[in-house]
């Protein structure tokens, strides 16, 4: 179910409860939005994240039905040894159905390949408080009409399932990102694994991301007045996270239909089949059902938490240099170290001991002359 | 155990003689395989690859046992190896086989280090097996021989190139062990893909200087197998353990469902020709090139980091005793020399202690003289005093004495005078 169908259901819900009363006509707000928003256009920033080789163009390729990667050069072995991570960006425009939507999505090839790769998430955190910083200044300033929202909405990181579970990497990566980032773990290539061996490996996923106390998205619950279908679909999806997909553009025919699959001598992997993969389950929620989720929680949680930060460091070093140019202030009397007393209490007992050594002295010579 | 150089050499002095008869000697090469057989045979695999890449399931799947081996976490700070030896036997042929496993390998942050620990381990096996050479009473027949023969090198299958681990351990590894890179999870490359990943592969490994194992092709009745394989390489392996049933067969294979892969069919991936050529065909010529070629290597660097040379320094042939004496005079006459320093050391610290001794006494004596006056000098101050105060106490004495007559007489004369002045009055009445 699209989410058009869902408010139109909505609407004539409302329609048939006013016919009795006075009609107002604030019921046709909605409508209002939809057109409004059509002629805005929609923008969406998605970023990808993973070591190479997992799939991750092909995803994107196959979740927008374009080749965005086309003509790009990929490294050899020996020039990825200290490789740095770098950051690239595509965007497309595209449209269906009258609505347009400007998509940019944010490559970090390079990530994980290097030997060593140590704080190798720097690149992605830093792009991403750039993009925050750069949308608080245009907030701030005094020309608001043409601001560019380039906030990054989402990042989907790409899992291997060569492994079992979630590998040091991920884990460091995931919670560098959590704050900044709605964060949506992918188990990659997921023809790899049986759906036995898929299910341990999500259950492992899952007890890690607990265990390590990882701030993934969460889906946000259904309105209890929503029809049991919408909710059977929301408790299903929230059930198989993480995503465990598949990627393809090229078409092969099963059983006389023409689908996007993988050919393999055994069989044929098919993207769009649910029994395969999740693919379904990903576009549903990344593109059908919670884009605009995603942004919002963008906009009201990750960017409102970064925007409190910057404005209480600069206050505070504002008030650090306000106290200096006030009178000094009082030192507090600095008690005396431990140390220092412990010398003094040996030297006065010294003292002491060699004024009874005289005493005793002189006595002697006393009595010595008598 | 394995034999040493054979090169057949014609010697110039042989001349090849016809027989007319049957002599017998056709039987030594069955001779010699009775008698290895009666010895049992040795074979130590070392498996490189990532957590969780299919190291084990595929020892399983190779031998057709079960192992007995359990997960390993991601989490491990270091790369560490984990050797198990087991006993196995095929018709009447006994094999010793020790698998190494890599536990860690790949999960760190930070993998500069993760080549060090497997080359430290191979190193190790190695120089064991010198100082069983080298002993004086040695026993290399009964030797359990724990050098590494292959190591499968598994590859990640992301179906663009070697990682950038994989090529930096793989060059470290290539003078030390024969290794045979194998794509491991290759039920996850399509046929296309795996073509082309096999090429960059092969590319890179060949454009680096990654010298891997080449299966033997000089002898004529493996030579045309063996070449065929050599253009397949790297394999691509799935590994399982457990069975499905095909057909009316139970096979080793994966359900998927989309399809199942047979782990023994050759159109869906490579096991049957790595187990061929790794156990069937070149098990021996494994071992053999490990001895040959890797152990000899590290046995003449080792050799020479200790200073013997084969040649002198006149490029005389110079045997391992001479220069062993050498150096031990060389090591003796060092020794001496040592000894001899530390005395002549001790001898001058004896002294230097000896004069600062007798510095320090002659301090002391000089200060106990110098308070012997002192105190001398305050005596006889005070003894002066006493004697002019005495003086003074009899002075003081004598004149009160005078005084005390002088009083004593005034007072005589006094009553005296009181005397006739008495008298006068009394005379007068």
């Amino acid at each position: 179910m699209t989410s058009s169908a869902r408010y139109k259901s909505r609407t004539v819900k409302s329609g048939k409860m006013c016919e009795e009363k006075e009609y107002v006509g604030f019921a046709t707000l909605p409508n209002q939005v939809h057109r409004k928003s059509v002629k805005k256009g929609f923008d969406f920033t998605l970023m990808v994240a993973g070591e190479s080789g997992l799939g991750k163009s092909t995803l994107i390729n196959s979740l927008f039905l374009t080749d965005l990667y086309k003509d790009r050069k990929l490294l050899n072995a020996e020039e990825r040894i200290n490789q740095t991570v770098e950051i690239i960006k595509h965007t497309v425009d595209i449209e269906e159905k009258g609505v347009k939507l400007k998509l940019t999505i944010v490559d970090t090839p390079g990530f994980g390949d290097a030997v060593n790769n140590t704080e190798s998430w720097k690149a992605n955190t830093d792009y991403i408080d750039q993009q925050f910083e750069q949308y608080f200044r245009d907030e701030s300033g005094l020309n608001r009409k043409n601001i560019q929202d380039n906030r990054v909405h989402c990042c989907l990181y790409f899992i291997p399932p060569f492994g079992h579970g979630l590998r040091p990497v991920d884990v460091e990566f995931m919670k560098a990102l959590q704050d900044k980032v709605n964060v949506v773990p992918l188990i990659s290539k997921a023809d790899c694994l049986t759906p036995a061996e898929m299910r341990k490996m999500k259950d492992r996923v899952r007890e890690e991301i607990e265990k390590f106390g990882i701030k993934v998205y969460q889906f946000p619950d259904c309105d209890s007045d929503e029809d049991e279908e919408l909710k059977q679909q929301d408790r299903e999806l929230k059930e198989s996270t993480p995503f465990a997909v598949i990627g393809s553009n090229t078409i092969v025919e099963v059983k006389g239909q023409r689908v996007r699959g993988r050919l393999y001598p055994w069989g044929i992997v098919e993207v769009d089949n649910q029994s395969h993969c999740d693919f379904v389950k990903l576009r549903t929620m990344l593109i059908r059902s919670h884009m605009h989720d995603l942004k919002d929680i963008t906009c009201d949680v990750h960017y409102e938490n970064y925007r409190a930060q910057c404005i209480q460091q600069m206050t505070s070093k504002l008030t650090q240099d306000n106290r200096v140019e006030s009178p000094i202030p009082i030192l507090p009397l600095s008690t005396p170290d431990v140390e220092t007393e412990k010398l003094i209490k040996m030297k006065d007992e010294e003292l002491r001991r060699m004024q009874e050594m005289l005493q005793k002295m002189q006595q002697q010579m006393h009595e010595q002359d008598l | 155990m394995a034999s040493s150089d054979v090169v057949r050499q014609m010697d110039k002095n042989a001349r090849p003689l016809a027989l007319s008869g049957h002599v017998g000697f056709d039987s030594l090469p069955d001779q010699l395989v009775n008698k290895s057989t009666s010895q049992g045979f040795c074979f130590n695999i070392l498996c490189i690859g990532e957590t969780g890449i299919g190291k084990s399931t595929l020892m399983d799947t190779l031998f057709n046992t079960n192992f007995e081996n359990f997960e390993s976490s991601h989490f491990e700070p270091k790369v560490k190896l984990r050797a198990q030896t087991y006993d196995l036997q095929e018709s009447n042929v006994r094999l010793k086989l020790t698998v190494v496993n890599t536990v860690g390998f790949g999960d760190q942050m930070n993998k500069q280090e993760s080549y060090q620990h497997i080359v430290d381990y191979i190193d190790t096996q190695f120089e064991s097996y010198l100082q069983e050479e080298l002993k004086i009473k040695r026993s290399l027949h009964n030797y359990h021989d724990s050098r590494i023969h292959a190591c499968l090198y598994f590859i990640a299958p992301s179906g663009h190139s070697l990682k950038s681990l994989d090529l930096v351990t793989m060059k470290k590894l290539d003078s030390k062990v024969n290794i045979i890179p194998v794509i491991a999870k290759a039920d996850t490359i399509s046929k296309s893909e795996l073509h082309k990943f096999k090429i960059k592969i092969m590319s890179e490994l060949v454009s680096n200087g990654v010298q891997i194992y080449q299966f033997p092709i000089d002898d004529e009745t493996v030579a045309k197998i063996n070449t065929a394989m050599n253009g397949h390489l790297p394999f691509a392996v799935v590994g399982s353990t457990e069975e499905v049933s095909i057909g009316n067969k139970m096979v080793k294979a994966r359900q998927y469902p989309w399809g199942v892969v047979q782990v023994e069919n050759e159109n869906h991936c490579d096991f049957v020709k790595l187990r061929e050529m790794l156990i069937c065909v070149n098990m021996e010529d494994l071992r053999e090139q490990t001895h040959t070629r890797h152990y000899e290597l590290y046995r003449r660097c080792k050799l020479e980091e200790m200073g013997f040379k084969d040649t002198g320094p006149e490029c005389k042939p110079v045997s391992l005793q001479q220069t062993y004496e050498a150096k031990r005079q060389e090591f003796l006459g060092e020794l001496q020399r040592r000894e001899e320093e530390m005395r002549q050391t001790f001898v001058q610290r004896v002294k230097e202690k000896e004069a600062e001794l007798k510095d320090a006494e002659r301090e002391l004596q000089g200060k106990f003289e110098q308070l012997k006056r002192l105190h001398a000098d305050e005596k006889s101050k005070l003894e002066e005093k006493r004697r002019s105060l005495e003086e003074e106490m009899s002075a003081f004495s004598k004149r009160r004495a005078a005084t005390e007559l002088l009083q004593a007489q005034a007072f005589n004369a006094s009553t005296n005078n009181k005397k006739d002045k008495d008298r006068k009055n009394s005379g007068f009445m």
